[in-house]
Protein backbone atom coordinates (compact mmCIF):
# COMPACT_ATOMS: atom_id res chain seq x y z
CA UNK A 1 0.00 0.00 0.00
CA UNK A 2 3.01 2.14 -0.17
CA UNK A 3 2.68 4.94 -2.48
CA UNK A 4 5.55 5.34 -4.07
CA UNK A 5 7.78 8.85 -3.24
CA UNK A 6 6.59 11.36 -6.13
CA UNK A 7 3.98 9.52 -7.26
CA UNK A 8 1.10 11.77 -5.86
CA UNK A 9 0.61 15.21 -7.53
CA UNK A 10 1.43 18.10 -5.53
CA UNK A 11 -1.98 19.46 -4.82
CA UNK A 12 -2.90 15.63 -3.93
CA UNK A 13 0.30 15.02 -1.61
CA UNK A 14 -0.90 18.20 0.57
CA UNK A 15 -4.22 17.34 0.58
CA UNK A 16 -3.63 13.62 2.32
CA UNK A 17 -0.84 15.55 4.28
CA UNK A 18 -3.74 18.01 5.71
CA UNK A 19 -6.58 15.20 6.54
CA UNK A 20 -3.73 12.75 8.31
CA UNK A 21 -2.15 15.88 10.34
CA UNK A 22 -5.21 15.94 12.66
CA UNK A 23 -5.28 11.91 13.56
CA UNK A 24 -1.91 11.88 13.77
CA UNK A 25 -2.18 15.10 16.57
CA UNK A 26 -4.96 13.72 18.78
CA UNK A 27 -3.83 10.23 18.30
CA UNK A 28 -0.24 11.28 20.28
CA UNK A 29 -2.27 13.45 22.94
CA UNK A 30 -4.56 9.64 23.73
CA UNK A 31 -1.61 8.19 23.62
CA UNK A 32 0.12 10.02 26.25
CA UNK A 33 -2.67 10.32 28.50
CA UNK A 34 -3.38 6.52 28.46
CA UNK A 35 0.41 5.71 29.17
CA UNK A 36 0.54 8.63 31.86
CA UNK A 37 -2.91 6.79 33.61
CA UNK A 38 -1.91 3.43 32.91
CA UNK A 39 1.67 2.97 33.09
CA UNK A 40 1.72 -0.28 32.80
CA UNK A 41 0.30 -0.33 29.25
CA UNK A 42 3.52 1.20 28.23
CA UNK A 43 5.00 -2.13 27.43
CA UNK A 44 1.78 -3.24 25.94
CA UNK A 45 1.76 -0.10 23.64
CA UNK A 46 5.45 -1.12 22.23
CA UNK A 47 3.76 -4.70 21.20
CA UNK A 48 1.08 -3.11 19.41
CA UNK A 49 3.84 -1.12 17.36
CA UNK A 50 6.10 -4.02 17.39
CA UNK A 51 3.66 -6.26 15.66
CA UNK A 52 2.93 -3.29 13.02
CA UNK A 53 7.30 -3.78 12.26
CA UNK A 54 7.21 -7.44 12.38
CA UNK A 55 4.32 -7.61 9.72
CA UNK A 56 5.05 -5.26 7.31
CA UNK A 57 8.07 -6.02 6.72
CA UNK A 58 6.60 -9.38 5.54
CA UNK A 59 6.21 -9.26 1.75
CA UNK A 60 4.45 -12.69 1.35
CA UNK A 61 3.64 -13.93 -2.00
CA UNK A 62 -0.02 -13.82 -3.66
CA UNK A 63 -1.72 -15.96 -5.73
CA UNK A 64 -2.30 -12.78 -8.12
CA UNK A 65 1.76 -14.03 -8.58
CA UNK A 66 3.08 -9.93 -7.34
CA UNK A 67 4.34 -9.32 -3.14
CA UNK A 68 2.33 -7.87 -1.21
CA UNK A 69 2.53 -7.29 3.22
CA UNK A 70 -0.19 -6.89 5.60
CA UNK A 71 -0.34 -3.89 7.62
CA UNK A 72 -0.60 -5.90 11.58
CA UNK A 73 -2.58 -2.20 12.76
CA UNK A 74 -5.79 -4.48 13.69
CA UNK A 75 -3.60 -5.41 17.04
CA UNK A 76 -3.03 -1.70 18.40
CA UNK A 77 -6.35 -0.79 17.17
CA UNK A 78 -8.42 -3.07 19.38
CA UNK A 79 -6.48 -2.85 21.64
CA UNK A 80 -5.86 1.13 22.30
CA UNK A 81 -8.44 2.03 20.42
CA UNK A 82 -8.36 3.18 16.65
CA UNK A 83 -6.56 6.49 17.00
CA UNK A 84 -3.43 5.26 18.74
CA UNK A 85 -2.39 3.86 15.59
CA UNK A 86 -2.21 7.24 13.48
CA UNK A 87 1.17 8.03 15.63
CA UNK A 88 2.47 4.62 15.49
CA UNK A 89 2.22 4.37 12.03
CA UNK A 90 3.63 7.63 11.17
CA UNK A 91 7.05 5.85 13.29
CA UNK A 92 6.94 2.74 11.12
CA UNK A 93 6.13 4.82 8.27
CA UNK A 94 8.61 7.02 8.33
CA UNK A 95 11.64 4.68 8.93
CA UNK A 96 10.40 2.81 5.85
CA UNK A 97 10.52 6.02 3.75
CA UNK A 98 13.52 7.34 5.39
CA UNK A 99 15.81 4.11 5.26
CA UNK A 100 14.01 2.09 2.63
CA UNK A 101 12.81 4.05 -0.02
CA UNK A 102 9.90 2.00 0.84
CA UNK A 103 7.16 5.12 0.29
CA UNK A 104 7.90 8.13 0.55
CA UNK A 105 7.95 11.62 2.42
CA UNK A 106 5.88 13.49 -0.29
CA UNK A 107 3.33 10.54 -0.03
CA UNK A 108 3.53 10.31 4.22
CA UNK A 109 -0.04 11.73 4.55
CA UNK A 110 -1.79 9.23 2.57
CA UNK A 111 0.23 6.42 3.34
CA UNK A 112 -0.65 7.42 6.67
CA UNK A 113 -4.32 7.79 6.14
CA UNK A 114 -4.32 4.31 4.41
CA UNK A 115 -2.64 2.74 6.99
CA UNK A 116 -2.76 4.02 10.38
CA UNK A 117 -6.33 5.90 9.85
CA UNK A 118 -8.85 3.83 7.53
CA UNK A 119 -7.33 0.30 8.41
CA UNK A 120 -7.50 1.09 12.25
CA UNK A 121 -10.90 2.33 12.26
CA UNK A 122 -12.23 -0.54 9.99
CA UNK A 123 -10.63 -2.69 12.28
CA UNK A 124 -12.35 -0.81 15.25
CA UNK A 125 -15.53 -0.69 13.94
CA UNK A 126 -15.87 -4.41 12.67
CA UNK A 127 -14.87 -5.84 15.76
CA UNK A 128 -17.38 -3.03 18.10
CA UNK A 129 -20.06 -4.94 15.54
CA UNK A 130 -19.13 -8.47 15.80
CA UNK A 131 -19.21 -8.50 19.15
CA UNK A 132 -22.80 -6.62 19.38
CA UNK A 133 -23.46 -10.02 16.78
CA UNK A 134 -22.63 -12.02 19.82
CA UNK A 135 -19.62 -13.61 17.37
CA UNK A 136 -16.88 -14.98 19.52
CA UNK A 137 -13.58 -12.77 20.08
CA UNK A 138 -11.56 -15.24 17.75
CA UNK A 139 -13.57 -14.69 14.92
CA UNK A 140 -14.23 -11.25 15.69
CA UNK A 141 -10.65 -10.18 16.52
CA UNK A 142 -10.11 -12.36 12.97
CA UNK A 143 -12.50 -10.51 11.08
CA UNK A 144 -11.82 -6.97 12.12
CA UNK A 145 -7.50 -7.92 11.34
CA UNK A 146 -8.57 -9.17 7.95
CA UNK A 147 -11.19 -6.32 6.65
CA UNK A 148 -9.02 -3.45 8.47
CA UNK A 149 -5.75 -4.64 6.24
CA UNK A 150 -8.02 -4.89 3.00
CA UNK A 151 -9.94 -1.64 3.21
CA UNK A 152 -6.38 -0.30 3.63
CA UNK A 153 -5.39 -1.46 0.44
CA UNK A 154 -8.95 -0.32 -1.16
CA UNK A 155 -7.96 3.45 0.12
CA UNK A 156 -4.78 2.81 -1.61
CA UNK A 157 -6.58 2.57 -4.90
CA UNK A 158 -9.29 5.16 -4.28
CA UNK A 159 -6.47 7.72 -3.77
CA UNK A 160 -4.16 6.27 -6.93
CA UNK A 161 -7.34 6.47 -8.99
CA UNK A 162 -8.22 10.08 -7.69
CA UNK A 163 -4.99 11.12 -8.49
CA UNK A 164 -4.83 9.37 -11.88
CA UNK A 165 -8.14 8.75 -13.59
CA UNK A 166 -8.30 6.93 -16.78
CA UNK A 167 -8.09 9.44 -19.83
CA UNK A 168 -11.26 7.12 -21.13
CA UNK A 169 -12.92 5.76 -18.52
CA UNK A 170 -12.21 7.90 -15.47
CA UNK A 171 -11.93 7.07 -11.66
CA UNK A 172 -14.06 4.24 -12.15
CA UNK A 173 -11.50 2.18 -14.31
CA UNK A 174 -8.85 3.95 -13.10
CA UNK A 175 -9.86 2.34 -9.27
CA UNK A 176 -10.26 -1.16 -11.08
CA UNK A 177 -7.09 -1.64 -12.53
CA UNK A 178 -5.34 -0.14 -8.98
CA UNK A 179 -7.31 -2.57 -7.42
CA UNK A 180 -7.06 -5.22 -9.34
CA UNK A 181 -3.26 -4.86 -8.43
CA UNK A 182 -3.80 -4.00 -4.73
CA UNK A 183 -7.11 -5.36 -3.51
CA UNK A 184 -7.46 -8.61 -4.90
CA UNK A 185 -3.14 -9.48 -4.54
CA UNK A 186 -4.17 -8.54 -1.12
CA UNK A 187 -7.47 -10.95 0.25
CA UNK A 188 -4.94 -13.66 0.83
CA UNK A 189 -2.74 -11.56 2.98
CA UNK A 190 -5.45 -10.02 5.04
CA UNK A 191 -6.92 -13.37 5.92
CA UNK A 192 -3.28 -14.19 6.61
CA UNK A 193 -3.06 -11.31 9.38
CA UNK A 194 -6.90 -11.80 10.89
CA UNK A 195 -4.89 -15.55 11.76
CA UNK A 196 -1.76 -14.33 13.12
CA UNK A 197 -3.70 -11.60 15.00
CA UNK A 198 -5.54 -13.74 16.74
CA UNK A 199 -2.30 -15.66 17.42
CA UNK A 200 -1.02 -13.01 18.94
CA UNK A 201 -3.96 -12.08 21.24
CA UNK A 202 -4.44 -15.66 22.43
CA UNK A 203 -0.94 -15.26 23.44
CA UNK A 204 -1.73 -12.00 25.18
CA UNK A 205 -4.91 -13.20 26.63
CA UNK A 206 -3.07 -16.49 28.27
CA UNK A 207 -0.61 -14.69 30.39
CA UNK A 208 -2.63 -11.13 30.56
CA UNK A 209 -6.16 -12.06 31.19
CA UNK A 210 -6.75 -9.24 33.17
CA UNK A 211 -5.00 -6.58 31.38
CA UNK A 212 -7.41 -7.59 28.45
CA UNK A 213 -10.48 -7.53 30.80
CA UNK A 214 -9.46 -3.99 31.73
CA UNK A 215 -9.29 -2.92 28.38
CA UNK A 216 -12.40 -4.24 28.15
CA UNK A 217 -11.88 -6.45 25.27
CA UNK A 218 -13.37 -9.46 26.53
CA UNK A 219 -16.09 -10.03 28.89
CA UNK A 220 -15.82 -12.14 32.38
CA UNK A 221 -14.89 -15.68 32.25
CA UNK A 222 -14.47 -15.33 28.43
CA UNK A 223 -10.79 -15.57 28.97
CA UNK A 224 -9.33 -18.73 31.21
CA UNK A 225 -6.52 -18.04 33.13
CA UNK B 1 -7.66 -26.26 23.47
CA UNK B 2 -5.85 -23.02 22.62
CA UNK B 3 -2.77 -24.74 21.84
CA UNK B 4 -4.89 -26.73 18.68
CA UNK B 5 -6.57 -23.26 17.48
CA UNK B 6 -2.77 -21.48 17.70
CA UNK B 7 -1.45 -24.57 15.68
CA UNK B 8 -4.28 -24.21 13.20
CA UNK B 9 -3.72 -21.35 13.04
CA UNK B 10 0.32 -20.87 12.26
CA UNK B 11 -0.37 -24.02 9.69
CA UNK B 12 -3.19 -22.08 7.71
CA UNK B 13 -0.87 -18.98 7.35
CA UNK B 14 2.24 -21.49 6.09
CA UNK B 15 -0.65 -22.75 3.43
CA UNK B 16 -1.70 -19.03 2.11
CA UNK B 17 2.27 -18.23 1.57
CA UNK B 18 3.28 -21.48 0.13
CA UNK B 19 0.26 -22.01 -1.91
CA UNK B 20 0.58 -19.01 -4.26
CA UNK B 21 4.07 -20.55 -5.07
CA UNK B 22 3.27 -23.37 -6.25
CA UNK B 23 -0.42 -21.69 -7.93
CA UNK B 24 1.66 -19.11 -9.93
CA UNK B 25 3.12 -20.48 -13.18
CA UNK B 26 6.64 -18.80 -14.36
CA UNK B 27 5.05 -17.08 -17.35
CA UNK B 28 6.54 -18.18 -21.04
CA UNK B 29 9.56 -16.26 -22.42
CA UNK B 30 8.55 -13.29 -24.88
CA UNK B 31 9.84 -12.95 -28.13
CA UNK B 32 13.14 -11.79 -27.04
CA UNK B 33 13.43 -15.00 -24.89
CA UNK B 34 13.15 -12.67 -21.50
CA UNK B 35 10.96 -14.27 -18.69
CA UNK B 36 8.82 -11.12 -17.13
CA UNK B 37 9.84 -11.72 -13.12
CA UNK B 38 6.94 -12.69 -11.06
CA UNK B 39 6.26 -12.33 -7.16
CA UNK B 40 7.40 -8.37 -7.70
CA UNK B 41 5.78 -5.99 -5.26
CA UNK B 42 2.80 -4.90 -5.62
CA UNK B 43 3.97 -1.40 -5.03
CA UNK B 44 5.95 -1.40 -8.38
CA UNK B 45 3.52 -2.88 -9.98
CA UNK B 46 0.83 0.05 -9.09
CA UNK B 47 3.98 2.51 -9.87
CA UNK B 48 4.12 1.00 -13.61
CA UNK B 49 0.34 1.31 -13.42
CA UNK B 50 0.49 5.42 -13.38
CA UNK B 51 2.95 5.72 -15.93
CA UNK B 52 1.00 3.50 -18.17
CA UNK B 53 -2.53 5.50 -17.39
CA UNK B 54 -0.47 8.70 -17.54
CA UNK B 55 2.57 8.43 -19.29
CA UNK B 56 3.35 12.48 -19.03
CA UNK B 57 3.82 11.89 -15.10
CA UNK B 58 6.92 12.72 -13.90
CA UNK B 59 7.64 11.99 -10.25
CA UNK B 60 8.74 14.85 -8.59
CA UNK B 61 10.54 13.90 -5.87
CA UNK B 62 13.29 11.08 -5.11
CA UNK B 63 13.92 9.25 -1.62
CA UNK B 64 16.74 10.65 -0.34
CA UNK B 65 18.38 7.87 0.70
CA UNK B 66 17.56 4.44 -1.95
CA UNK B 67 19.33 0.66 -0.34
CA UNK B 68 22.64 0.27 -2.45
CA UNK B 69 21.57 -2.88 -3.54
CA UNK B 70 18.47 -5.51 -2.89
CA UNK B 71 20.73 -7.24 -0.66
CA UNK B 72 20.80 -4.20 1.49
CA UNK B 73 17.21 -3.56 1.32
CA UNK B 74 16.86 -7.27 2.35
CA UNK B 75 19.10 -6.43 5.60
CA UNK B 76 17.11 -3.53 6.49
CA UNK B 77 13.62 -5.14 6.42
CA UNK B 78 15.41 -8.12 8.29
CA UNK B 79 16.32 -5.83 10.86
CA UNK B 80 12.90 -4.25 11.18
CA UNK B 81 10.76 -7.40 11.69
CA UNK B 82 14.16 -8.81 14.24
CA UNK B 83 13.42 -5.67 16.55
CA UNK B 84 9.79 -6.00 16.71
CA UNK B 85 9.91 -9.48 17.10
CA UNK B 86 12.43 -8.86 19.68
CA UNK B 87 10.31 -6.71 21.62
CA UNK B 88 7.06 -8.61 21.22
CA UNK B 89 9.00 -11.85 22.34
CA UNK B 90 10.35 -9.98 25.52
CA UNK B 91 7.16 -8.82 26.50
CA UNK B 92 5.78 -12.72 25.97
CA UNK B 93 8.61 -13.89 28.57
CA UNK B 94 8.17 -11.54 31.06
CA UNK B 95 4.27 -12.32 30.77
CA UNK B 96 5.24 -16.39 31.82
CA UNK B 97 7.22 -15.38 34.14
CA UNK B 98 4.97 -13.02 35.94
CA UNK B 99 1.97 -15.16 35.81
CA UNK B 100 4.00 -18.17 37.16
CA UNK B 101 5.46 -16.14 39.76
CA UNK B 102 1.65 -15.23 40.79
CA UNK B 103 0.82 -18.63 40.68
CA UNK B 104 3.35 -19.43 43.09
CA UNK B 105 2.51 -16.87 45.65
CA UNK B 106 -0.36 -18.05 45.57
CA UNK B 107 0.22 -21.66 46.09
CA UNK B 108 2.48 -20.37 48.96
CA UNK B 109 -0.47 -18.38 50.49
CA UNK B 110 -2.56 -21.34 50.49
CA UNK B 111 0.00 -23.37 52.53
Amino acid sequence: MHIMEGFLPVEHAIGWGIASAPFVAYGTYVVKKRIRENPEQRMLLGVAAAFTFVLSALKLPSVTGSCSHPTGTGLGALLFGPIAMAPIGLVVLLFQALLLAHGGLTTLGANIFSMAIVGPFVAYGVFRLARSLKLSFAVSVFLAASLGDLMTYVTTSVQLAWAFPDPVGGFMASFAKFAGVFAFTQIPLAISEGLLTVLIFNALARFNPQELRDMKLVRAGEVQA
Amino acid sequence: MKRTQNIMLILAVIILGVFPLWYVQKPAPDANGEVAEIFAGADDKAKNLVSEINPDYKPWFESIIEPASGEIASLLFALQAALGAGVIGYYLGVSVTREKMRREALRKEVR
